[in-house]
């Protein structure tokens, strides 16, 4: 084996769980999440940076998962959209909130939409108009012309507000 | 697209990274935040052997502020530097520029650095950068030198730093004296986020008679290089700066500019674009120093 094609071995903790797994060092995290660890919930739209389908937190902050070496990811926290529910596994707040409001169509954006909502929403339950479209302005969407996503997050927004 | 295969090395030092790439001959690319890099990696645009990653190079990332500079060192994230109190108080058109940059995703993993190291002829942090007269450190296995802004940018994505140095930091002289300044950032770009198709970057100081001692006008997207409107700046020093005098001057810009045709833009619309985003930028920072 040549020395290009030395595994790494990385430790990190994906939605609470850590764990250990050795990666080449060419492997995108999007495909670490997709098709080392089958969380198929993060999507892979453009593979360099474009469109936002690929979004998680990393630390608690949202970025493209396949603008990241999976080995950079060694010691750090993700949160994937399958991070995003209840601990019962049922639908979280924002994640309901896109189902009522049909804040979705195909859904080969909404993991990303998910992710860049639920990073503007813990730092701001009650944002305006301009804010929601800053925080998505990374996300493409080819279906559904993005007013059902805006009402998403304003009606999670308010559902979080009136949780408290 | 996948990248091809490649060595990873998590550099612990900057002699770390500046061995390997003095050994690499060209084969050795440095990765910071990834957001230029990775395209380039995963459409096989670059295809070196080693990728060394800086980003647990402590003395690599934060902003040090001294009496006559600011230095943000290459690894410090775009969004950190827009956050910074500051950068907003000392380096205004940095942080007017650094909001357009991407996208809050790309903005928290990507670096100041690599902004400039990349150097897309359109992006907003080396615009700004060379409005402000600021100079890069950049460091060999040879030595470490200097480089003005005005010297660095030698084409669409090449700059005067060689295959085997590494940037250090970027330096952006303060203003010093009894000056008032402006600064004011446009761009067009086809989204918001997007690279920008022209921008225009302003930095003005007045005297405390309110006449112009200095004056700085950027604008990228319209030629190989982001570009300093040298003649149009020396006709605005040494007068106050009214809505007449930048009137006089603007013609200056069209002339100074070689822009390209693309599938984003003409070469015609962009040096319109161009001359228009300059009188928004030298209006609003002349109207900002004079506050
Ligand atoms: S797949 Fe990552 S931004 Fe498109
Ligand atoms: S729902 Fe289809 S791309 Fe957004």
């Amino acid at each position: 084996m040549s020395e290009a094609m030395r595994k790494i071995e990385i430790s990190l903790t994906i939605n609470g769980r850590t764990q250990t797994l050795a990666v080449e060092p060419r492997l995108s995290l999007s495909d670490m999440l997709r098709d080392e660890l089958r969380l198929n919930g993060t999507h892979i739209g453009c593979e360099h940076g474009v469109c936002g389908a690929c979004s998680i937190l990393l630390d608690g902050v949202p970025i493209r998962s396949c603008l990241m070496l999976a080995v950079q990811a060694d010691g750090h926290q993700i949160t994937t959209v399958e991070g995003m529910c209840n601990e019962d596994q049922t639908p979280g707040i924002l994640q309901e909130a896109f189902q009522d409001a049909h804040g979705m169509q195909c859904g080969y954006c909404t993991p990303g939409m998910l992710i860049s909502a639920q990073a503007l929403l813990t730092a701001n339950n009650d944002p305006s108009l301009e804010e929601i479209k800053d925080a998505i302005g990374g996300n493409l969407c080819r279906c559904t012309g993005y007013t059902q996503i805006i009402e998403s997050i304003q009606l999670a927004a308010s559902r979080m507000r009136e949780a408290g | 697209m996948k990248a091809a295969k490649f060595e990873y090395i998590l550099a612990e030092s900057i002699e770390q990274v500046v061995q390997v790439l003095d050994q690499g001959d060209g084969e050795a690319i440095v990765i910071a935040g990834g957001q230029t890099l990775m395209p380039m990696l995963s459409m096989r645009l670059a295809r070196p052997e080693t990728v060394i990653d800086i980003n647990k190079i402590a003395e690599l990332s934060g902003i040090e502020v001294t009496a006559d500079e600011v230095i943000i060192k290459a690894c410090t994230r775009q969004a950190e530097a827009l956050a910074s109190p500051e950068i907003q108080t000392r380096l205004p058109l940095l942080a007017k520029a650094i909001s357009y940059v991407g996208h809050q995703q790309t903005r928290n993993r990507g670096t100041v650095g690599g902004s400039l190291s990349h150097a897309d002829p359109a992006s907003e942090i080396p615009l700004a950068a060379l409005a402000m007269d600021a100079h890069v450190s950049l460091r060999s296995a040879a030595g470490a030198r200097r480089v003005a802004m005005a010297d660095y940018f030698l084409g669409p994505m090449m700059t005067a730093r060689a295959d085997n140095e590494v940037l250090l930091a970027v330096h952006f002289p303060l203003p010093q004296g009894d000056v008032r300044v402006g600064t004011a950032f446009h761009e067009v770009s086809e989204r918001r986020g997007d690279f920008a198709v022209v921008a225009a970057a302003a930095h003005i100081q007045l005297d405390k008679d309110g006449i112009c001692s200095n004056a700085a006008l950027a604008i990228g997207g319209a030629d190989s290089v982001p570009l300093r409107m040298t003649a149009l700046e020396d006709r605005l020093r040494g007068d106050a700066i009214t809505p007449e005098r930048i009137q006089a001057v603007l013609a200056d810009v069209a002339n100074a500019l070689t822009p390209g045709n693309d599938q984003h833009a003409s070469a015609a619309y962009r040096r319109r674009v161009a001359t228009v985003l300059a009188e928004r930028a030298l209006t609003e920072a002349a109207a900002e120093a004079q506050e």
